[in-house]
């Protein structure tokens, strides 16, 4: 199998599953347990946390363990809000979030938020402007994610970091599962106050993940339970996990300059194929400042994007439409529409994603699929 | 703003006479150790100071640690020019561009130089530099007005042969005196927020120190003890290396729960530790015991409790927060990072018994009598400093030191199958 679907998912290091499954076995306890067996579970856990920590330049005791990015945005954006809707009730978003940051702002539009959705421009990045211009007496929260997962559009998070200074006032969400490990994180740099994070993004387990919070910045909390993680996530901790997450992060983050390397040479082969077939439209960016280096997405106007999978998937090819997390409904692309494509291009999307350990091979496998696909298919265009 | 150089001036250790090039030299490892992350910084020291070269290093990652060097007073952000006065001059309107952005441009700012000719050599003398640095700074920037008591921007110029210093920022170290200059003593450190405060005021004092934490497993959870542990290490941020001595204090502490005297059960507690940590001192060199008492705090720090407890031991005892209000001590913990540890909420021994209405004023005589009563006491506290546990913390600067650490606290705590060790390296 080609597996061109990284954004969606990936596929763990075998030491992280290796370490899964010993710590599955080995710490069954509960970390809250008062027990000896209980205090080596949280010990992992706590390790765990340095070695997160460590690994994104942060403080320990500002990372918090969730079940993935979909519930580290829910904590961040609603906790967020809640925590300041006396203070204002304006938040600023983007119209290309991923579905967690954009339901869940709709969520808080549904309980009387004004939610502003920024434009993106051809590239798929906001403006600064756009932003400046946005920004009310009423703003209190600013959730803005750093790769956009289907486009590989990178926001100017440094930028925007640097203009939300001076309003300290203002809480500053990035959903940055598409940013890790593909481009560096500099939180305490940029003055991120909140940045969510997933496991199996970074060649980790699925069913965990984190929110970087910050210290000082409060959220309400959204569940009622136990005392776990400050009381924002309660509930027994996913020791195996954790630890398994906090393997996968520091691998990721070791790996990066070259892995990024490698990335950007397999885009740039498979960006020159795309521009080679003229049926197909480049919808993903060139420039390397602000398209990430493991996505090339592109169009074939007029024909549904499913028939393109599933002819791929013939010959062993695994790519995505959209995100998978919306690829089930046939609407056009929120993301494509907000960058202006027209409705066909916007419909037709096919997003191939990639890593580090693929070989040029594998794009010359893919171009030959492409190029019989697009052959058989050409008969077949609708208007 | 780019610096080139910090210098770190010394506080009282400069009141010294012979025994000063020590102290500067305990300081000045204390320096190294805490530069040693970084590769490129170069520490040297001349007398009365320490020169950090920082080669590129950002001082904002240098500073904040060595803020925490004890026996240092403050620390001066340096740029430095070559001792021409054409390079002095404009290093210094460079420097005081850096300097006027922090401030605005029509901010009124009260200005002096204060040029230093330490190098004889120098064609310029001390007043005539100056209006030579004055004169050009001043036509640059309109908004900067002589005042010669009382400035804002006081531009320090210090001439020497090698090179000329010009600075203006001049940040607060922690004072006190070097690490260990003055000694060794035994903190008693208890989970609380008062007693890790004792402990760093112990070591700004030049104090060398190492904890005695008393526990009493299974009424006590491991996690007091944990939290003990990194507390302790938490101090040994501050002094390279703690050594922390764990006291099995179970069978005394219940011991004193028979003998039918409840409200005086702190007091006979109290008194027992520092019997226990009298002999522990002796065993490892340390001239005083160290405690968190605060006067008035609890029964066992009025000022008659303070009494009949503090005849129980024969060196000094020393409780450098006895006069300081609650909310000094919480603000001093939070800042050395304690505050948070020493919140959470598992008890140590002292909690654990304690009665309804302890005595605030306890009798010494009728103390001394019951303890007298008590059969096997002095065994029992000989049989206490004899199982002694002890567990040597480092701070994580170099990571070679940490993983020590993990294996000795991987023997300690008498259970059969040690928890550490169901900890995999390889895992992480």
């Amino acid at each position: 199998m080609l597996y061109f679907d990284h954004c969606a998912s990936t596929p763990p290091y075998d030491e992280v599953v290796q370490t899964l499954s010993e710590v599955m076995r080995m710490q069954y306890s509960n970390p809250s347990s008062i027990h000896q067996a209980g205090l080596a579970a949280e010990k992992l856990v706590t390790r765990s946390r340095e070695v997160i920590a460590a690994a994104l330049k942060v403080s320990p005791n500002e990372i918090l363990f969730t079940s993935g990015a979909t519930e580290s945005n829910n904590i961040a954006i609603q906790g967020a809000a809640l925590k300041k809707k006396s203070r204002g009730n304006h938040i600023i978003t983007t119209g290309i979030e991923h579905s967690s940051v954009y339901e869940c702002c709709r969520l808080m539009q549904r309980q009387g938020f004004d939610v502003t959705y920024l434009p993106v421009d051809a590239s798929g990045c906001i403006r600064l402007e756009d932003l400046q211009a946005a920004i009310t007496e009423q703003t209190i929260l600013v959730s803005i994610m750093h790769v956009n997962n289907e486009m590989g559009s990178i926001q100017p998070i440094a930028e925007i970091g640097k203009l939300l200074s001076d309003y300290p006032r203002i809480i500053f969400h990035v959903d940055g599962v598409q940013g890790l490990g593909k481009l560096p994180v500099q939180l305490k740099e940029w003055g991120v106050d909140l940045y969510s994070i997933s496991a199996h993004k970074v060649r980790g387990p699925k069913g965990v993940g984190l929110l970087y919070c910050r210290e000082g910045v409060q959220l309400q909390s959204l569940y009622a339970g136990g005392e776990q993680e400050r009381g924002l996530r309660p509930g027994t901790l996913n020791v195996p996990g954790i630890v398994a997450m906090a393997k996968a992060i520091r691998m990721t983050i070791e790996r990066q300059p070259e892995a990024v390397e490698k990335m950007l040479q397999l885009r740039n082969q498979l960006i020159q194929v795309v521009d080679s077939i003229p049926e197909l439209v480049l919808n993903s960016g060139r420039d390397t400042e602000r398209a990430a280096p493991h996505i090339v997405h592109f169009s074939y106007p007029g024909m549904k994007p499913e028939v393109i999978i599933h002819m791929l998937e013939e010959s062993d090819i695994m790519a995505s439409t959209q995100s998978a997390c919306s690829s089930k409904d046939l609407k056009p692309s929120r993301v494509l529409l907000a960058m202006g494509c027209n409705e066909a291009r916007a419909a037709g999307g096919i997003r191939i994603s990639l890593a580090a350990e693929q070989s040029e091979q594998d794009i010359a496998t893919l171009e030959a699929a492409l190029r019989i696909i697009v052959t058989k298919l050409k008969p077949l265009e609708r208007g | 703003m780019k610096y080139d150089m910090l210098i770190l001036r010394f506080g009282e250790v400069t009141l010294k006479g012979k025994n000063r090039t020590r102290f500067e030299n305990t300081a000045l490892s204390h320096v190294r150790r805490l530069v040693a992350a970084f590769p490129e910084v170069e520490v040297r020291k001349e007398y009365g100071r320490i020169y950090v070269e920082l080669h590129g290093v950002d001082s904002d990652q240098v500073v904040p640690r060595l803020q925490n060097v004890f026996g240092i007073n403050s620390i001066c952000l340096v740029k430095r020019a070559e001792s021409e006065l054409e390079h002095i001059q404009a290093i210094a309107l460079e420097f005081m561009h850096e300097v006027m952005e922090r401030y605005g441009e029509d901010a009124i700012i009260p200005f002096k130089v204060s040029a230093r000719r330490v190098w004889k050599g120098f064609p310029h003398g001390s007043q005539e530099m100056n209006h030579l640095i004055g004169t050009p700074v001043l036509r640059t920037f309109p908004a900067l007005k002589v005042n010669v008591n009382q400035p804002v921007v006081d531009l320090r110029i210090e001439i020497r042969q090698d090179g000329t210093y010009i600075y203006h920022e001049v940040v607060q170290a922690v004072g006190g005196f070097p690490l260990g200059s003055n000694g060794k003593a035994m903190l008693l450190l208890s989970g609380g927020i008062d007693s890790p405060v004792a402990g760093w005021s112990a070591l700004r004092r030049g104090l060398e120190i190492e904890c005695v934490h008393f526990h009493s497993y299974p009424f006590t959870s491991e996690r007091a003890q944990q939290k003990v542990l990194d507390l302790a290490k938490v101090l040994a941020g501050f002094a390279g290396k703690i050594k922390v001595h764990m006291v099995p204090f179970t069978e005394i502490q219940t011991r004193f729960t028979q003998v039918g005297h409840d409200n005086l059960i702190i007091t006979l507690m109290r008194r027992s530790m520092l019997r226990i940590a009298t002999k522990l001192a002796e065993q490892h060199r340390a001239m005083a015991l160290v405690t968190g008492d605060s006067l008035g705090q609890v029964a066992s720090q009025t000022l008659g409790s303070m009494n009949v407890i503090g005849k129980a031991t024969d060196i000094p005892l020393l409780r450098p927060l006895v006069m300081m209000d609650k909310n000094e001590i919480i603000d001093i913990s939070v800042k050395i990072g304690t505050y948070d540890l020493s919140i959470l909420p598992f008890e140590d021994c002292c909690t654990l018994f304690v009665p309804k209405s302890p005595a605030t004023n306890p009798n010494l005589r009728i103390v001394e009598q019951i303890e007298a009563h008590i059969e096997g006491l002095d065994a029992l506290i000989d049989e206490a400093v004899k199982n002694t546990e002890t567990i040597v913390l480092r701070d994580d600067i170099d990571e070679e030191s940490s993983a020590e650490k993990e294996t000795v606290t991987a023997d300690f705590k008498g259970s059969n199958e040690p928890t550490t060790k169901l900890i995999e390296d390889s895992w992480f």
